[in-house]
């Protein structure tokens, strides 16, 4: 799950980390009313779950208040890759003298978080790593033992020769290991770490990813999840317990399993059509499940042929072929639907959607060709 | 032959007593597969009796278990919030063989639970994966059995389903399999590609090799340059997320592309640049591997 960037923030302070105030403004006159309290410059910044937020305009220097209207009014409704902006950062401008980055993640590789810093901050980190590999550093940690004192120490002098500055870079690590480690995050990155002309470390922005599976025990970290900034279908599949992303294509998609989902998708590209969305409607046979699947796949206007890819393993067919009929009674759909079940008892359960009316088939090709064929013709 | 699992297999089922678990348990013993002991903490000295009829005895610890049974692989249906602890617990007991089929342990738990299964010389397959089976031994986990059929193929996914759906398909080709391992969709898993693909090529029954992949990671291109540098037999690869969005988690907490790393068209590329046969959709699996094999 990914915060807002005064969310991230707010992890960061509560871990020690110095983080400039700031406050978060929804409409022009809130966002007026903070510069003022705030005094002097400030930067105004969109609050959207992507990065380029500088680029798309997203983010503006104020010298006073009035100003700070001004752009909150232009960046609010903003769209910056397809998301709209609803929330904006009110902060004071700090003065830079140098930026640096500091980023912790977790390394599929190593199995383990891994630490980059980089005296070469303020940009995208991963053009870095393809423009100059050698100002990146990265430190693998032992999440049993932690960030080590000397590791935290070697990476702060990577960044600064500066006995003062080294030594509160040395403290940010470990405190941003902290907040890693404490929010379960699966990111947690400061961009830019900017030093001032005064010499003080500081981390002027924010972004951290939290790790879904651990949500269950961050009950104050899930308090953050942004239901405006994710479509209302998504919000809706995640309480009914299914996974679900919406895509941009017309061929509605309900799968059992992650991986034959995608590759249910990808052959309804093969067949020249554009799946709708991802849906992993997972093991069960449960008609609520169904229904609620349905009714998100058929609240998305552009959605011209559904199509079922079932594996039935454990889950034998026949008992998926009554769910699906159960539910298709409960619910009211107005475009085609074609069926596909294969595995246990797939006869019996063909003749149970056959005789319900349904178009089943038991080849996976025949029905996404057929689902594509529906929504061309629609 | 088989890689991992076979009739000799001593299993114990960490959380038989679950409604995952006793299910589970109950299709494992149907199938063959030697189910020595179950681990419920608080229901030691009580037993299990099986579909079968068998009687199981349950364990409050792994260690007890081990102990009394002479288990030397665990199967693992404990939920999330406890299964990085159940994970340990197997290793520290001396089990060899550990198979974690629950979904959603916390990344962070996990990380601390793969160096600890590593540094006692266990091996860890999954978690969030179907589990194996070797066909006409044995199976551990919830690969259905009767999709499977004894042959000359190894299979090695990611995914659950598509695993079923592309074996399914061999063995209505009259293709069979030696072993089908389901590694799991996790960012953080204890068997990837290249161990089982090195197993393999220590199995001379093995004669080809399908390898599902996804999207996410650098696991596939790592395990076709192994292939490119140490593999003899034939390999047909697969990849699921051609049309998957970057940036966004399609199911599997691996499953996605993140930067400009792990996407289906990279993985593709550097499959065939290995000399891997690749299958553009699901039913070329079958296809492939049929003319690997000269069949």
């Amino acid at each position: 799950m990914d915060i807002h960037e005064y969310q991230a923030k707010e992890l960061f302070r509560q871990a020690g980390i110095p983080v400039p105030p700031g406050e978060v403004a929804t409409t022009p006159e809130e966002a007026e009313a903070i510069a003022a309290r705030l005094g002097g410059k400030v930067v105004v910044k969109a609050q959207v779950h992507t990065g380029g937020r500088g680029k798309a305009g997203g983010v503006k220097l104020a010298d006073s208040a009035a100003e700070a209207k001004e752009h909150a009014s232009r960046i609010l409704g903003m769209e910056i890759n397809g998301l709209t902006v609803g929330k904006v950062l009110v902060t004071p401008a700090e003065d830079i003298a140098s930026e640096a980055y500091v980023g912790v993640l977790i390394d599929r590789k190593s199995q383990a978080p891994i630490f980059m810093v980089s005296p070469e901050g303020g940009v995208d980190i991963e053009e870095v790593a393809r423009v100059n590999p050698e100002a990146i550093r990265k430190v693998s940690i032992d999440p049993r033992y932690g960030l080590l004192p000397h590791q935290a120490y070697s990476m702060a002098t990577f960044l600064y020769e500066d006995p003062a500055l080294v030594k509160q870079a040395t403290k940010v690590i470990g405190q941003l290991y902290r907040a890693f480690s404490a929010n379960s995050c699966s990111l947690a990155e400061i961009n830019p770490l900017i030093v001032t002309p005064a010499g003080e470390v500081k981390a002027i922005d924010a972004k951290v990813s939290i790790d879904e599976s651990a949500l269950f025990r961050l009950p104050e970290v899930e308090a953050f999840r942004d239901l405006d900034a994710e479509p209302a279908s998504e919000t809706k599949a995640r309480e009914a317990s299914l996974s679900f992303v919406k895509l941009d294509g017309d061929v509605g998609c309900c799968v059992n399993g992650a991986g034959l989902a995608m590759a249910t998708m990808d052959l309804v590209k093969y067949y020249g059509g554009e799946p709708a969305n991802f849906l992993d409607i997972g093991g069960s046979s449960n008609p609520d499940k169904v229904v609620a699947a349905l009714e998100i796949i058929t609240a998305d206007p552009s959605v011209k042929s559904i199509l079922f890819n079932i594996f039935g393993g454990i889950t034998r067919c026949d008992d998926v072929a009554n769910g699906i009929v159960t539910a298709m009674k409960r619910i009211d759909i107005q475009v085609p639907i074609v069926i596909r079940l294969t595995g246990t008892n797939e006869e019996e359960a063909l003749e149970i959607l056959k005789g319900a009316g349904f178009e089943a088939y038991t080849s996976m090709d025949a029905v996404v060709e057929k689902a594509v064929q529906l929504a061309a013709s629609a | 032959m088989s890689i991992f699992i076979d009739r000799q297999s001593r299993v114990v089922v960490q959380g038989i007593t679950g409604r995952d678990g006793s299910f589970h348990t109950h299709q494992m013993v149907e199938y063959g597969t030697d189910v020595v002991a179950g681990v419920t903490p608080g229901k030691g000295g009580q037993s299990f009796t099986s579909s079968t009829g068998k009687e199981i005895p349950i364990f409050n610890t792994v260690e007890d278990a081990r102990e009394a049974t002479g288990a030397n692989v665990s199967v693992i249906y404990v939920p999330p919030a406890f299964a990085a602890g159940a994970i340990m617990e197997a290793a520290d007991a001396g089990v060899e063989f550990i198979v974690a089929i629950t979904e959603g342990i916390p990344v962070l738990d996990m990380t601390r639970a793969a160096g600890f299964v590593r540094d006692r010389g266990a091996r860890l397959l999954g978690p969030n994966c179907p589990g194996l089976i070797t066909p006409g031994q044995a199976k551990v986990g919830i690969i259905p059995g009767q999709i499977t059929t004894p042959g000359p193929v190894g299979v090695i996914s990611r995914s659950g389903t598509l695993t079923y759906e592309a074996v399914n398909q061999l063995t209505q080709a009259g293709i069979g399999q030696t072993t089908c391992v389901g590694i799991g969709g996790d960012p953080i898993i204890g068997t990837n590609f290249i161990d089982c693909l090195e197993a393999f090529s220590k199995d001379p029954d093995t004669k080809a090799i399908a390898m599902i992949g996804e999207i996410g990671g650098t696991d596939e291109q790592e395990a076709a340059e192994w292939i490119r540098d140490h593999l003899e037999i034939p390999v047909v690869g697969f990849i699921a997320g051609q049309t998957a969005p970057p940036g966004r988690q399609m199911g599997h907490a691996g499953a996605i592309i993140s930067g400009s790393a792990g996407t289906a068209a990279e993985k593709m590329k550097v499959f065939e640049a290995c000399g891997l046969a690749v299958a553009k959709r699901p039913a070329d699996i079958r296809v492939l591997i049929g003319e690997a094999l000269g069949l």
